[in-house]
Parts: structure tokens; C-alpha cells; sequence
């Protein structure tokens, strides 16, 4: 049994901790809600740039293609994993890590693969089973577009130079705030949007022409579809946070009440055991 | 008269939706190019400098620091790698930007390494299409 000054001790040293996970708490759901609004900001350059694209391809027609967007055999995959670089965001990062790996084991056997890392909870756990072709722990978890560009670049020269054929990118989807979905998609070779347009438009005017345009612009494209993955990352990661640590909370919370109910019926029973004592002692005086 | 629908959008954020322009000049990556009401669809790739539109008498200025630029209807859609309003470009910034991209560039050409060359020469592109364009609003 605890001493009463033990049980104070314990209830002291939880709410000191259920004080943090409370803050931790509320500063997730401040920067959630601010990381969606940068996804739903990054949403019409991406519509915009999916539609140029769709046209360029339809103007430059299926044979004429840059070599950026020719298919070619596939004989070495890279994966690229996005991950957070702090923790206590619930089971986020085991979530992405565990499609991860099962993506991966499932290509090695038949492909040679190399691993691109993005956050130190990913670089940590993967650091083991496979060799790291890149890490990226330097990320805010606020991303603007330029902290994307290096890892875009290594990408994209990566391709052109042919020392992967296929670039598949792992991240959680930001569903809701109670769910963050892995999901895998590809970067490379290029996946186009689907034409919707049932036969040409007004010709149009390119400038110098279509195959150069779509060129410069496949890049932007790639740069986008990461920049958004890493959006949903940090929208993924505060949401993951910010419903981990309610949870804290309300344990701690939980904690407090039964140590306070144990720490109160030991008061209680040591003021009626001393009452009785001095009840029975002045009851003794009284019989003599 | 129905004039032009621009918008300017980056990657991070809608950076402008203007209706009723009647005049926008982009500098394209063959030069300098004017689009009037009625314009024939046209996709362009741009190069960094300035954008600017008119309405009337009335005229904005943005840096770009590159991207691309769509005609299509009447409807003027520029995908900018980055772009700022006039008012938002700190010259201050610019020049030290401008300062330091020189001198990348100089310690890059005694180093022959092209592609720190490249990038400080890019840099100073883009350091340059704000100056520009902070100046050219001033001038009105």
C-alpha cells in the first residue's frame, strides 16, 4: 500500500505530464488546421497543370513524346518513403513503414530496388533492412515548395539519367482526422491525366511547340505531386498527433481521478482510525 | 467591353484571379509577348521577369520567376514557379539576392563548375526579375 505522500507524488508527477500532452495537443490541432490550408491552396495549380498537360500530350500526339514520358522496360524500381521526423504521432509512421516495406519486399525479388527516405521516424526504421540510397531529415513540417526541390531534383535526374525505370512514392493520405491512409502512388514514368476532351480544341498556339513545353513541364508536374504528398504528410502527422495526445490526456486524466479516490480513502481511514484511537482513549479516562 | 480573366497560381497558393484585364504583357521564353481580348489559345512556356496587367489606365505588376502560360477563351492562366506582387518584393531582399547570386556566379566560373554556374546564374535571374519589377511599378 502507498503512502499518502507517495500517492501525492504520483498525482503531482501525472498532471505535470497530462499539462504537456495537453499543449502538445492543442498546437497539433493549431498546425492541422494550417496544413490543410496549404493542401487546399496547392489545389489549383495542380488542376491548372494536369489540363496543360493533358492538352500538350494530345497536341504532341503518342509517338512524339519527350523521353521523359517514353515508356521503357522496368529493371530497377526506387521507392520513396515519406515520414515524419518527430514522433509521438500515433501509429503514423509504423503505418507508412509497414506498406513500405511490403511494397518493396514484394518488387525485390523480381526487380533491383533502391530506397529514398524523407523524415528520421522512417530513416530509423528502414535503416536496417535496407541500403539507403538517399535520406532527407532536414524537411520542415511545414513544407514550402523549394524544400521539396532537392529531393524532386535526385528524382528526376535519377530517371532521366536511367539509373532507375520506376519511381513509386509511399505517404499517408490525410482522409479525415481520425484516418490517415497509406498510399502508394507512381512518380515515374509519368502517369497522365486522363483525357476527358472527346476530340481536339481549337488548335492552339504553342510556344516553341508542344514536345518542348511538355518537356519543361513534366518536372513542375512531378515537383507538385511530391509537394503535395509531403503536404498531406504534415497534414497527416498533426492529425495523428493531435488525436494521440487527446488520448494522453484523457488517460492521465483517468489516472488522476483513481489515484485521487485511492489517496482520499487513505486520508479518510487514517482520520477515523486516529479519531477512534483518541475516541477509545478518552472513553478509557471516562471508565476509570 | 468583356475583357480577361487572369489567374495567376504557384504552386503554394493562388497568387491572383482578376477579371476585366484588358491588356497583360508576360515575358515568354522567346520574348516579350501581349495579350489583347480575343486572343488565339496559346500555351507558352515563360522566362523569369515580370508580368504585368492592365485594366484601362489602371496597371499590377508580378515578379515570375519562370512557368508557363495558357490562352484559352478569353481566360488567362499563368502556372508561375513563384510570383509576388510589386508590393510584396522587399528591394532590400532583392539586392541582396542580386549581391549574392554575383557573387555565386564569379566564385562558380573560377571553379569551372557548371552546375553551380547554372543554379547562381538562375538565381541572379530571379533576383533580377524582382528589382525589374519593383521598378517598373514604380515608373507606373
Amino acid at each position: 500500500m502507498a503512502s499518502p505522500l507517495e500517492l501525492r507524488r504520483r498525482i503531482r508527477s501525472v498532471d505535470n505530464t497530462r499539462q504537456i500532452t495537453r499543449a502538445m495537443q492543442l498546437v497539433a490541432a493549431s498546425r492541422m488546421r494550417r496544413a490543410q490550408e496549404a493542401v487546399q491552396a496547392a489545389r489549383p495549380y495542380a488542376t491548372h497543370i494536369a489540363g496543360m498537360i493533358e492538352r500538350l500530350v494530345l497536341a504532341t500526339g503518342n509517338d512524339r513524346l519527350p523521353p521523359i514520358l517514353q515508356p521503357r522496360p522496368i529493371e530497377r524500381t526506387a521507392f520513396l518513403v515519406l515520414t515524419t521526423n518527430r514522433g509521438l504521432a500515433g501509429p503514423l509512421n509504423t503505418n507508412i513503414v509497414r506498406t513500405a516495406v511490403n511494397e518493396i519486399d514484394a518488387a525485390s525479388d523480381a526487380i533491383e530496388i533502391s530506397v529514398v527516405v524523407v523524415g528520421k521516424k522512417g530513416h530509423l526504421a528502414l535503416r536496417g533492412l535496407y541500403t539507403l540510397s538517399a535520406v532527407f531529415t532536414e524537411i520542415s513540417d511545414q513544407p514550402g515548395i523549394n524544400d521539396i526541390l532537392p529531393l524532386t531534383r535526385l528524382l528526376i535526374d535519377g530517371y532521366e539519367r536511367g539509373e532507375f525505370d520506376e519511381v513509386r512514392m509511399i505517404y499517408p493520405e490525410f482522409v479525415n482526422i481520425l484516418t490517415q491512409q497509406p498510399r502508394v502512388v507512381r512518380l515515374f514514368p509519368v502517369v497522365l491525366p486522363e483525357s476527358q476532351e472527346e476530340a481536339r480544341e481549337a488548335d492552339i498556339i504553342f510556344e516553341p511547340d508542344p514536345a518542348s513545353v511538355l518537356e519543361a513541364l513534366i518536372p513542375r508536374f512531378v515537383e507538385m505531386t511530391v509537394y503535395r504528398a509531403m503536404l498531406e504528410l504534415a497534414a497527416s502527422e498533426q492529425s495523428a498527433r493531435m488525436v494521440a495526445m487527446r488520448a494522453a490526456t484523457e488517460n492521465a486524466t483517468e489516472l488522476i481521478e483513481g489515484l485521487r479516490l485511492a489517496y482520499n480513502k487513505l486520508r479518510q481511514s487514517r482520520i477515523t482510525s486516529e479519531i477512534i484511537d483518541i475516541a477509545s482513549g478518552a472513553n478509557a479516562l471516562a471508565d476509570a | 467591353m468583356a475583357g480577361l480573366t487572369l489567374t495567376v497560381v504557384s504552386p503554394e497558393r493562388e497568387v491572383l484571379r482578376e477579371d476585366g484585364v484588358t491588356l497583360i504583357l508576360a515575358p515568354s521564353v522567346d520574348g516579350q509577348l501581349g495579350i489583347l481580348p480575343r486572343h488565339a489559345p496559346l500555351i507558352t512556356q515563360l522566362a523569369p521577369g515580370t508580368l504585368e496587367l492592365r485594366r484601362g489606365a489602371d496597371s499590377q505588376h508580378f515578379s515570375i520567376t519562370g512557368g508557363f502560360l495558357e490562352v484559352m477563351n478569353d481566360t488567362v492562366t499563368v502556372l508561375a514557379d513563384a510570383s509576388e506582387s510589386a508590393s510584396e518584393i522587399s528591394r532590400e531582399r532583392a539586392e541582396a539576392a542580386r549581391e549574392a547570386a554575383l557573387r555565386d556566379l564569379d566564385a562558380a566560373r573560377r571553379t569551372h563548375d557548371d552546375v553551380m554556374t547554372t543554379q547562381a546564374r538562375l538565381a541572379l535571374l530571379r533576383a533580377l526579375a524582382r528589382l525589374r519589377t519593383v521598378e517598373r511599378s514604380q515608373r507606373g
